[in-house]
């Protein structure tokens, strides 16, 4: 029971970073219909934003790691408006394969930028959260899962109230369902488009944060495995769907603590990925996702 | 009030408007008719700045529309009502409304306004905590004209209002966009594939086709014209 109860924390923290990542796959995809693979790396470059802002905060403080984060948040942003602006904008008109070969290029581009700037070697990323062994009940975990649980769980509540009580809100939803209609309302679908993109890369950079704080390296290449498992997540719970993004990270990263944790831990993502094809063979739509007619 | 000279657009190079001139003067309903493809939700979506015309002028309220982004042009006031409704599906027929006011923020006025419309469409009263996907086509038309009109538009665009309704609901639409006009003076542009129900609720009308204006004249005039009554009244 204690086990259960320890993987259930270890899997839920895994999968609260898969989530604020997943959130950022699955907001692009609601209003610009494509995957968005430079994702990934805006998670890397906000671990990065992390690295270089942790000297300048009190280190080891709630304060200071919250002010990191904050940091990392504003700078990942920044960088997924950039994106935006500069490589998928002028495309707007254009198919969606052309966006999706030009987000794998970003994508490429970004991680070699990063090995050029920060270097290829993994760098060790300094404590800005107190560390602290906690034992409760026979349990034990780090304060800084703790901190990535609060953190993950503050941060989805904060994008469901911008998401459901804004204005801005409003239209991200508008156009997530209809841009033509949207755009009938006197919405202007560009600003709505740049808002997502600043949304979902900040969350993308909270995580890459969390993540460097529990996985203590750091390297431009860090973001390819979980940028791929959040996508993952995304289409489990439904591409399209904010809950279903946040409600696949999570249990994606159950599926593989508990079966990290098993006598099968060698095959824990061939595992981890194999209930997925089953689960969409079963449901293609994901957990919360609709099953619609695309319309080509 | 709205004046469209010239318009000529094009899809790649398939042409789909060459030279459309058409003006509806304020207060009135006139009406576009002509059958598929002959250009009618094209024009439409110029004129709400979705196409960008390669000639031509739409000038409303003295200012020249071509250039202007489909968002600013809801800001002056022109207000399309889309073919096929386009009504935000996972949305509840209250928020539909609330975004078709998305860019008032005067909350008293904008209260007003829908009291205004669940006045005229009594169903969505009803029905304001329902999900729009799950209203009847009727319903949802009634949601995509009183959406529209929470803009508080100085000019609607119906696009095919009659469009898949049952022939009860179609005179209670029309009933109500007759009303919208008659009570607040609202001009109206409507397109139409049912050419006797636009003749019989315009007071002046055009006949698109392949692109261009055929015909134009009074509604009452065209409805007995022997042309129109062979190609689109069926005899």
């Amino acid at each position: 029971m204690t086990e259960f109860l320890q993987q259930l924390v270890n899997g839920l923290s895994l999968g609260a970073i898969y989530a604020l990542l997943a959130l950022g796959y699955t907001m692009v995809y609601g209003v610009l219909r494509f995957i968005n693979f430079a994702h990934s790396d805006v998670f890397m470059v906000g671990a990065f934003a992390g690295l270089y802002l942790a000297p300048l905060a009190p280190g080891g403080s709630i304060l200071g790691g919250l002010l990191v984060v904050s940091g990392a948040m504003l700078a990942s942003a920044l960088l997924g408006v950039t994106i935006e602006r500069l490589a998928y904008r002028p495309l707007r008109q254009a198919p969606t394969l052309n966006v999706l070969i030009t987000a794998i290029g970003v994508s490429c581009l970004l991680q070699s930028a990063g090995q050029l700037i920060f270097g290829a070697a993994p760098r060790s990323f300094p404590v800005i959260f107190p560390a602290r062994a906690l034992s409760v009940g026979g349990l034990d975990f780090s304060s800084n899962q703790v901190v990535v649980l609060v953190s993950a769980a503050a941060l989805v509540v904060g994008l469901r109230l911008i998401v459901f009580h804004t204005r801005m809100g409003a239209a991200l939803r508008a156009v997530s369902q209809n841009p033509r209609a949207a755009r009938l309302m006197g919405i202007d679908n560009d600003v709505v488009i740049r808002f997502t993109f600043a949304l979902g890369s900040a969350l993308a950079g909270a995580g890459g944060v969390l993540y460097a704080v529990n996985y203590p390296t750091i390297d431009p290449l860090m973001g390819v495995l979980p940028g791929l498992k959040a996508f993952v997540a995304a289409i489990l719970g439904g591409i399209g769907s904010i809950p279903g993004a946040a409600l696949g990270g999570l249990l994606l990263g159950l599926v593989e603590t508990f079966v990290g944790g098993s006598a099968y831990s060698t095959y824990k993502d061939a595992i981890a990925f194999a209930l997925l094809i089953l689960f969409l063979l079963f449901r293609p739509a994901g957990l919360l996702g609709k099953a619609r007619v695309e319309k080509v | 009030m709205l004046s469209v000279t010239d318009l000529h657009v094009a899809y790649g190079a398939i042409q789909a408007l060459s030279g459309v001139s058409f003006t509806v003067p304020p207060g009135a309903i006139v009406t576009l008719i002509g059958g598929n493809g002959a250009g009618k939700t094209t024009t439409l979506h110029s004129l709400s700045g979705l196409l960008r015309p390669t000639r031509g002028k739409i000038s409303f309220a003295g200012r020249d529309l071509t250039a202007v982004p489909p968002h600013e042009i809801v800001g002056l006031g022109l207000c399309q009502v889309p073919e096929g409704r386009l009504v935000f599906p996972e949305s509840t027929v209250a928020e539909n409304l609330a975004l078709g006011a998305y860019l008032r923020r005067d909350r008293a006025a904008i209260a007003a306004t829908r009291d205004h419309v669940f006045e005229l469409f009594p169903r969505l009263a009803e029905r304001r905590g329902q999900v729009a996907g799950t209203l009847s086509g009727g319903e949802q038309q009634m949601l995509a004209i009183g959406r529209a009109l929470m803009s508080a538009p100085k000019f609607l665009l119906l696009d095919e209002p009659s469009l898949g309704l049952a022939p009860r609901l179609i005179e209670t639409i029309f009933e109500r966009i007759v009303a919208i006009n008659r009570d607040q003076g609202l001009p109206i542009l409507l397109v139409e594939q049912n050419a006797r129900l636009a003749l019989a609720v315009s007071s002046y009308a055009y006949v698109l086709e392949s692109g261009n204006i055929a015909l134009h004249g009074p509604s009452a005039e065209l409805a007995a014209d022997p042309r129109l009554k062979a190609a689109y009244l069926g005899g």
